[in-house]
C-alpha cells in the first residue's frame, strides 16, 4: 500500500486556494485515490464544492454543541467520489482564538482515528496567512510533509508567497516539511508564466502547474461543483487533472530559499510588472 | 541544595532561574480582597485560580476565596464570553458578593477577550457591581497586578461630586500585609485626619476565629468610601510601583492631587508620611506618635552595635525593598546587594540615589532573579539576608541568617498580623535583625566568648 501523503496548501487570501484544492482533489478522486480534505479556515468554505453545497458542521461547532463526546461521523462527510471532507471551523470574527481552533480540531481528528490506513492523500487547505502558531499546525510535528503555494503574477500574491516560503523554511530547517512547488492560478497578468517560473526557480523550487483563467470555474462554483464534477469534458477539467498528475508524480521537494524584498522587486521589474 | 550555583556570572539574555516575582493575578486577587464583600474572579482556566488562591492562603494562613471562568478548550477557541456571563450569573446567585472583581490571565489576554463588552452584555443583579482589570502575567509582576486592580477600582468606582474637595485623604497602601494597613490607619487616625484606604485587606485576610464561618468578613474598603475618594483633597500613594498608577488615574478622573511616598518602612519614610499629612491638613504630630518616634530613636541608639557596619543583601518587591534599603542605611548597615524581580528602571535609580548619598557601592538590579543574587553573594558575602521565604535556600547554602520580610512568607506565621511600617514596625524590624545577628553570634561563639549580656 502506498504511503500516505499529507499536503498543505498555502497562499494569499482570495488567490483561489480552496477552489484549486477541491478541483485537484476531485481529479485525484476521479483517478481512484482516497483523499481527505481538512479545511483549516474559520470561514469553513474549503469543502463546499466537493459536498455540492451541503453545509458541513465544523469540528469546532460540534465540539461546542456536543462537548468532548464527538463521533467521527459527526464531522467527516463523504463528498465527490468518496472524498472525506472535514471543516475545522473556528470562532466568529473578532473573538476567541482561531489558531488554537485549528490545533484543537487536528488533534481531535487524530484522536478520533480519521487518518485511516487506506488514505492516499490528506489535503490541508489553510487560511491565507500563517498569522500565528495555530495556522502552522498542519506543517508542524510531521503532519503535512509537502506544501504547495498558490500564487499568481500579481505583486501582492508573490509577496505573500515569498513570506510563506520564509515560514516554511523555518519549519523545514528543523523538521521534515518541504516545498513541493508553486501552483499558478492565473490572473492573466502579462508575462505571468515566465515570472512564475523565474519566481519558483529563485526559491529553489518549481512551477508545478500553470492553471489558466477560465470562467468555467466560476460557472461550476455557482452550481456548487468542481469543474471535474460539473463538466468533466471541459478543457479546464483537464488542467486540474494535469495538476493532480504532476503532484502525484512529484519528486522535487526542497527547503525554499526565500528572497529579500529587494530581490523580489528586481524580479518583478525584470518581467515588466512594475511598469 | 543550591551547591551547583556557579560563582562566575555569565551574561544571560533570556531565562530566569528562581524568579523573585510572581504572576500579576496574585496581586490583583489580593487587591480585590481589599474591598468589603468582594469576590475576586479569575477569567481563565482553573489552574491559575487554584495556584493564586493557594499562594495567598499559604502566606496569610486564612482561606482565600475566588471564582474562575473555568476555561475549556472550546472557551479558548470561541472566546470566554459565554463562560464569563455564566460565571457572573452563578457567582451572584450562589455566593452573593456585593462586588465581583474580574482579572484576566495569560490565556484570556492572549486570545484577546474584551472584558468590558462582555460585562456590559452580562446580566448583573440590581445593586451589585462588577469591576475588572487586565493582568497578563508576561508583563510586570504581582505588584503590577496589584496596581492594575487598584486602578480598576478607581476606573469603576471613584466619582467626584463636583463640590469643593473634602478634608480627607486617600491612602493607597500598596502590596503590604493587613497588619501594615492597620498600622498606617492607626497613624493617620492618631493625626486626627479623616481617610479612605483602598484596597484595605485588614479585617479580611486576618479575620478572627469566631466559631462561625462568614464568607465575607467585616473588613475591606466600603464601595461608598471608594466612590467618595474622588472628593478627597489628596491621595497619598504609598510605594510608587504599587500605588502611583492608580493615584494618577484618580487625579485624571476626579482631579484629586496625588503624592507618591515610599512605603512607610523605617524612620525616614514614616517621618515623610506624617510630615506630608501635617502639611496638607495643618495638624500637629500628636504626642503619642512623638513618643513612639522617640522610643525608636532610643532603640536605634542603644542597640546600634548589633547591626552597625554589617553587610546586608535585600530582595523582594520594589516598594518594600526601596524603603527597607533606606531604613538599613539609617541603621548604619551596608546594603551591598539590592534586587527585585519586578521590572522597572525607577527601582535602580531610586536605590542607587540613596546608596550614592550614603556613600555605599552596591549591586542593584530590577528584573533580577535569585540565581543571580546567589552569585553576587558568592562574590561578596554578607552578614544578613532580608527577603521573602524563597531566600531560605540561599541562606542555607551560604550559611547566612535570613530575616523574613515581604511576600510571600510561607514558612513562618503571625507575620501578616504585625506591622513592618511606622515607628512600631521599624522597632519590630530592628528586633528581627538584631535577634538574627545575635543568634548567629551566639551559635558561632567559642565558650570563652559566649556572652550573657549583648
Amino acid at each position: 500500500m502506498a504511503k500516505l501523503r499529507q499536503i498543505a496548501i498555502y497562499g494569499k487570501g482570495g488567490i483561489g486556494k480552496s477552489t484549486t484544492t477541491q478541483n485537484t482533489v476531485a481529479a485525484l478522486a476521479e483517478n481512484g485515490k482516497k483523499v481527505m480534505v481538512v479545511g483549516c479556515d474559520p470561514k469553513a468554505d474549503s469543502t463546499r464544492l466537493l459536498l455540492n453545497g451541503v453545509v458541513q458542521k465544523t469540528v469546532l461547532d460540534t465540539l461546542r454543541d456536543e462537548g468532548e463526546d464527538v463521533e467521527l461521523d459527526d464531522i467527516l462527510k463523504p463528498g465527490f467520489r468518496g472524498t472525506r471532507c472535514v471543516e475545522s471551523g473556528g470562532p466568529e470574527p473578532g473573538v476567541g482564538c482561531a489558531g488554537r481552533g485549528i490545533i484543537t480540531s487536528i488533534n481531535m481528528l487524530e484522536t478520533l482515528g480519521a487518518y485511516t490506513d487506506d488514505l492516499n492523500y490528506v489535503f490541508y487547505d489553510v487560511l491565507g496567512d500563517v498569522v500565528c502558531g495555530g495556522f502552522a499546525m498542519p506543517i508542524r510535528e510531521g503532519k503535512a510533509q509537502e506544501i504547495y503555494i498558490v500564487a499568481s503574477g500579481e505583486m501582492m500574491a508573490l509577496y505573500a508567497a515569498n513570506n510563506i516560503a520564509k515560514g516554511i523554511k523555518k519549519f523545514a530547517d528543523s523538521g521534515t516539511v518541504r516545498l513541493g512547488g508553486i501552483i499558478c492560478n492565473s490572473r492573466k497578468v502579462d508575462n505571468e508564466l515566465e515570472l512564475l517560473k523565474a519566481f519558483a526557480s529563485e526559491l529553489g523550487s518549481q512551477l508545478i502547474h500553470f492553471v489558466p483563467r477560465d470562467n468555467m470555474v466560476q460557472k461550476a462554483e455557482i452550481n456548487k461543483k468542481t469543474v471535474i464534477d460539473f463538466n468533466p469534458t471541459e478543457p479546464q477539467a483537464e488542467e486540474y487533472r494535469t495538476l493532480a498528475r504532476n503532484i502525484d508524480a512529484n519528486q522535487m521537494f526542497v527547503i525554499p530559499k526565500p528572497m529579500t524584498q529587494d530581490r523580489l522587486e528586481e524580479l518583478m521589474m525584470a518581467y515588466g510588472i512594475l511598469d | 541544595m543550591l551547591e551547583c550555583t556557579p560563582q562566575t556570572i555569565t551574561e544571560r539574555s533570556a531565562g530566569k532561574i528562581n524568579p523573585a516575582k510572581t504572576c500579576q493575578p496574585i496581586g490583583a486577587m489580593y487587591a480585590a480582597l481589599g474591598i468589603h464583600k468582594c469576590l475576586p474572579h479569575s477569567h481563565g482556566s482553573q489552574g491559575c485560580c487554584s495556584y493564586h488562591r493557594m499562594h495567598l492562603t499559604r502566606h496569610f494562613r486564612d482561606p482565600i476565596m475566588a471564582t474562575t471562568s473555568s476555561f475549556t478548550e472550546g472557551a479558548c477557541v470561541f472566546g470566554g464570553g459565554a463562560n464569563l456571563k455564566t460565571a457572573i450569573k452563578n457567582v451572584f446567585a450562589i455566593y452573593d458578593p456585593d462586588v465581583m472583581a474580574i482579572h484576566t490571565t495569560c490565556l484570556t489576554e492572549t486570545i484577546g477577550d474584551d472584558i468590558p463588552s462582555i460585562i456590559s452584555s452580562a446580566e448583573i443583579p440590581a445593586g451589585k457591581l462588577v469591576i475588572h482589570t487586565n493582568t497578563p502575567s508576561y508583563v510586570g509582576s504581582h505588584i503590577t497586578g496589584f496596581a492594575n486592580m487598584t486602578k480598576g477600582m478607581v476606573n469603576y468606582l471613584a466619582e467626584s461630586d463636583g463640590k469643593p474637595k473634602k478634608e480627607q485623604v486617600n491612602l493607597l497602601p500598596g502590596f503590604v500585609n493587613p497588619g501594615d494597613m492597620l498600622e498606617i490607619k492607626r497613624l493617620v487616625k492618631a493625626m486626627g485626619i479623616k481617610f479612605i484606604m483602598f484596597p484595605d485587606t485588614s479585617g479580611v485576610v486576618d479575620s478572627p476565629m469566631t466559631g462561625e464561618y462568614v464568607m465575607y468578613p467585616s473588613g475591606g474598603a466600603k464601595v461608598e468610601d471608594i466612590r467618595d475618594s474622588g472628593n478627597s483633597k489628596l491621595t497619598l500613594a504609598l510605594g510608587s510601583f504599587a500605588s502611583t498608577d492608580p493615584a494618577h488615574q484618580l487625579e485624571r478622573k476626579c482631579k484629586v492631587p496625588a503624592l507618591t511616598l515610599k512605603t512607610p518602612i523605617g524612620i525616614k519614610a514614616t517621618d515623610e508620611l506624617l510630615m506630608a499629612l501635617r502639611q496638607s491638613f495643618v495638624q500637629e504630630i500628636p504626642a503619642e506618635l512623638a513618643t513612639e518616634r522617640g522610643q525608636l530613636v532610643d532603640v536605634m541608639t542603644d542597640t546600634h552595635f548589633h547591626f552597625h557596619g554589617k553587610k546586608v543583601a535585600i530582595f523582594g518587591d520594589p516598594d518594600v525593598v526601596i524603603a527597607l534599603t533606606e531604613f538599613v542605611l539609617s541603621l548604619g548597615m551596608v546594603p551591598i546587594h539590592v534586587l527585585t524581580g519586578t521590572p522597572g528602571n525607577a527601582f535602580e535609580k531610586k536605590v542607587n540615589a540613596m546608596l550614592l548619598e550614603a556613600g555605599v557601592s552596591a549591586r542593584v538590579k530590577a528584573e533580577g532573579d535569585l540565581f543571580e543574587l546567589h552569585q553576587w553573594l558568592k562574590h561578596e558575602p554578607v552578614d544578613l539576608l532580608i527577603g521573602n521565604t524563597y531566600g531560605k535556600y540561599i541562606a542555607r547554602a551560604e550559611d547566612i541568617p535570613l530575616v523574613r520580610i515581604g511576600f510571600p512568607v510561607l514558612d513562618r506565621s503571625v507575620h501578616s498580623y504585625l506591622p513592618v511600617v511606622g515607628y512600631k514596625g521599624a522597632m519590630r524590624i530592628i528586633e528581627m535583625i538584631s535577634n538574627a545577628l545575635l543568634d548567629r553570634a551566639d551559635r558561632d561563639a567559642k565558650d570563652e566568648d559566649f556572652e550573657l549580656v549583648m
